[in-house]
């Protein structure tokens, strides 16, 4: 049985994440939400017409409640002045409360009965039959099998809805399948995930695999083997536990791939943004460094001069660990080498010191002929281009420019 | 050089709303075969909204477009539609080639992948756009010009008869807008027939024979040479009609706007 439950949850996981990274792309995230909320008197609806809890029936009943909210979310968009996130709120939580009355209702009226539907609430691995696993995986199966005949459209339809209609793409049809979709994952997910929980299984596996492809196809995978191993160690863990409800564990197991993403994902990840910027403001410093040596070469005619750092200081302000940091790192790197207490410029660091200097008046040139700024206006700005001009910018500004001689101030721009 | 009196587009007494306020009033013009034809009016004068009510992107309250003598629905094989490059997300994770492809799903059957003949056809656009060294580029990483070429790109990759571009040259360096002006010119040449959305007056005169000039209603249409004048382009740019804004605003305000129930 453990293995066929096994099976259900991956099949499920599969689907949720094929179905949610469409979801996620076209932003409708919430949507999930609302149909996972308005399915569960659906669900009540359905055993109260069948008097069973044949799973036919109740997930027949919970499709209904889960399309007739999104017909109404869209309705009241588009008849009233409200929009999407206050319609989908108010479906959801009109949705749900009906379903709790009609939960307390069959609670009290079939006590003798054991209806087991409060299992729907933040579902229960251990509670499936065979008959849900059967209906859990050919729906899942279903499903996937869309997701794959219907990728063009999908994808089509996700980044550009208007030019799929221009194209003859009934974006209707396509709309509606995916909801359909989007539907039936969440009314089979449902008996293990919760209600309450299910949205997650389908939004946050493929917000975690966005950050780290920029292929859908990648993305696809990805988001779906997030949700897979989720839904597994998320049914290990309750099953192994007596009386433990499935969908708080798998959403846990979610959240660890979710803040891992945000974390630890390159490039878009935090973490690497915060090195990025570290590692600019690093070069930033280094650069001023240097430059205030060539500054201070400048007057003296000669830059194989050493210079102290009260000299340094003096030419230009610096924060006093700042500076050490980054005369450290410049000994580090073979710019600068230490001689008693004074710091002088290698070939290496005369090198990168002139061409910063150069970019540098070179933007205030380019400022002050093709912008027309005044010559008072330029040097801030030009202070911080400075940093970010690439080889490509450096050649293209030589170009425009025709190497001129002088910065608007007068002084003689150095060339290599 | 007039072609063909046959028009490819006729628009016919079109009246479009947003929120029952008319944004398109009673609009009836046609343009001629082959030409290269500039749309041009104040902002907010409903010209993306045209552009968008002839692609049947938004329901008209009355009136027709008919396009090569026909509906859209008949002839969609012929026409291609350049939105504006800010309509969508371009944080979306695909790559250049890919958007490219687009234009061609609608002519594939949904259960047929995209072939190698169909990438070699990509590819070929992207070349007309001078884009195929990007090929495989992310386009969350693309300037605007080249998105904006992209989206031409994908344009082409319809093989269509008429183009209709929703302002092609907004936030593009003047390199790339004379590339791209080049191409439309080529375009001209083989006989497709071109609508643009446009901003710059400066340039009208270089860049097209047929001119359409709107501000809500339609001021003005026909060749350059005949409706590019003063009087013309003050009536254009001289603000709305200030009896007609206050109908508009009356119109929306009854909530029954201008449905006339009326379809043909």
């Amino acid at each position: 049985m453990i293995i066929s439950i096994l099976i259900g949850i991956s099949l499920l996981g599969l689907a949720s994440g094929l179905v949610g990274s469409f979801t996620f792309l076209r932003k409708r995230a919430l949507i999930g939400d609302s149909i996972a909320h308005s399915v569960f008197p659906g669900v009540a609806i359905g055993f109260l017409v069948s008097q069973s809890k044949d799973p036919v029936y109740l997930i027949l009943g919970a499709c209904l409640t889960g399309f007739l909210s999104i017909v109404l979310v869209d309705v009241i968009v588009r008849k009233s002045k409200l929009k999407t996130d206050t319609a989908i709120a108010l479906v959801l939580s009109v949705f749900f409360g009906f379903g709790v009355l009609l939960f307390t209702y069959i609670q009290h009226a079939y006590q003798s009965v054991q209806t087991g539907l409060d299992k729907f609430l933040f579902g229960k691995a251990a509670s499936m039959l065979e008959s849900d696993l059967i209906w859990l995986g050919g729906i899942s199966v279903f499903v996937i099998l869309c997701v794959f005949l219907f990728y063009k459209e999908f994808l089509i339809l996700s980044f550009d809805r208007n030019y799929a209609k221009t194209t003859g793409i009934s974006v209707r049809k396509y709309e509606m399948l995916l909801s359909l979709l989007t539907i039936l994952v969440i009314v089979v997910g449902i008996q293990i995930v919760g209600i309450v929980l299910m949205a997650a299984l389908l939004v946050t596996p493929a917000s975690s695999a966005r950050f780290w492809t920029e292929r859908l196809r990648s993305m696809l995978i990805l988001s779906s083997i997030v949700a897979m191993v989720s839904g597994i160690a998320g049914v290990f863990i309750s099953l192994s536990m007596e009386k433990m409800p499935t969908g708080p564990w798998i959403v846990i197991c979610l959240s660890f791939f979710a803040i891992g993403s945000i974390l630890f994902a390159p490039k878009r990840g935090l973490l690497s943004r915060i090195l990025k910027r570290k590692r600019i403001q690093k070069q930033m410093l280094e650069d001023n460094i240097l430059k205030t040596f060539y500054h201070l070469g400048e007057k003296k005619v000669t830059f194989l001069e050493p210079h102290s750092r009260e000299e340094l200081l003096d030419r230009r302000y610096f924060k006093s660990d700042a500076l050490s940091k980054g005369l450290k790192f410049l000994i580090k790197e073979d710019f600068i080498i230490k001689n008693g207490k004074k710091y002088i410029l290698t070939d290496l660091g005369l090198k990168r010191s002139k061409r910063i200097v150069k970019l540098h008046r070179l933007w205030e040139m380019y400022l002050s002929t093709k912008l027309k700024l005044k010559g008072d206006h330029v040097h801030d700005d030009a202070d911080t281009i400075e940093h970010f001009i690439t080889e490509e910018l450096e050649a293209e500004l030589e170009r425009i420019l025709d190497y001129p001689e002088e910065d608007p101030h007068q002084t003689k721009i150095p060339y290599a | 050089m007039k072609k063909s009196n046959e028009p490819v587009i006729e628009v016919h007494d079109l009246t479009v709303s947003y929120d029952k306020k008319p944004v398109l009033w009673d609009v009836d013009f046609s343009i001629p075969q082959g030409v290269l034809c500039g749309i041009l009016g104040p902002n907010g004068s409903g010209k993306s909204t045209l552009l968008k009510s002839i692609m049947g992107l938004l329901p008209s309250d009355s009136g027709f477009v008919k396009i090569f003598g026909n509906e859209l629905k008949q002839v969609r094989r012929k026409v291609a539609y350049v939105p504006q490059r800010e309509s969508v997300d371009w944080d979306f994770p695909a790559s250049v080639l890919d958007v490219v492809l687009m234009g061609m799903y609608a002519q594939r059957p949904f259960y047929k992948r995209i072939s190698k003949a169909d990438k070699t056809w990509a590819m070929h656009c992207l070349e007309k756009v001078n884009m195929q060294d990007f090929h495989s580029r992310q386009i969350a990483q693309l300037s605007g010009g080249q998105q904006q070429r992209v989206f031409i790109a994908r344009a082409l990759a319809q093989n269509a008869e008429l183009y209709l571009m929703d302002e092609p040259f907004a936030g593009v360096d003047a390199t790339t807008e004379k590339s791209i002006m080049d191409l439309l010119e080529g375009m001209k040449a083989d006989g497709k027939t071109i609508i643009v959305v446009h901003h710059d007056l400066q340039t009208v005169k270089n860049y097209f024979d047929y001119l359409v000039f709107m501000n809500t209603r339609l001021v003005s249409s026909g060749y350059t040479d005949d409706v590019f004048k003063q009087d013309i382009l003050e009536e254009t740019y001289g603000g709305q009609l200030s009896i007609l804004s206050q109908v508009l605003n009356i119109l929306k305000e009854s909530e029954i706007g201008r449905k006339e129930h009326q379809k043909l």
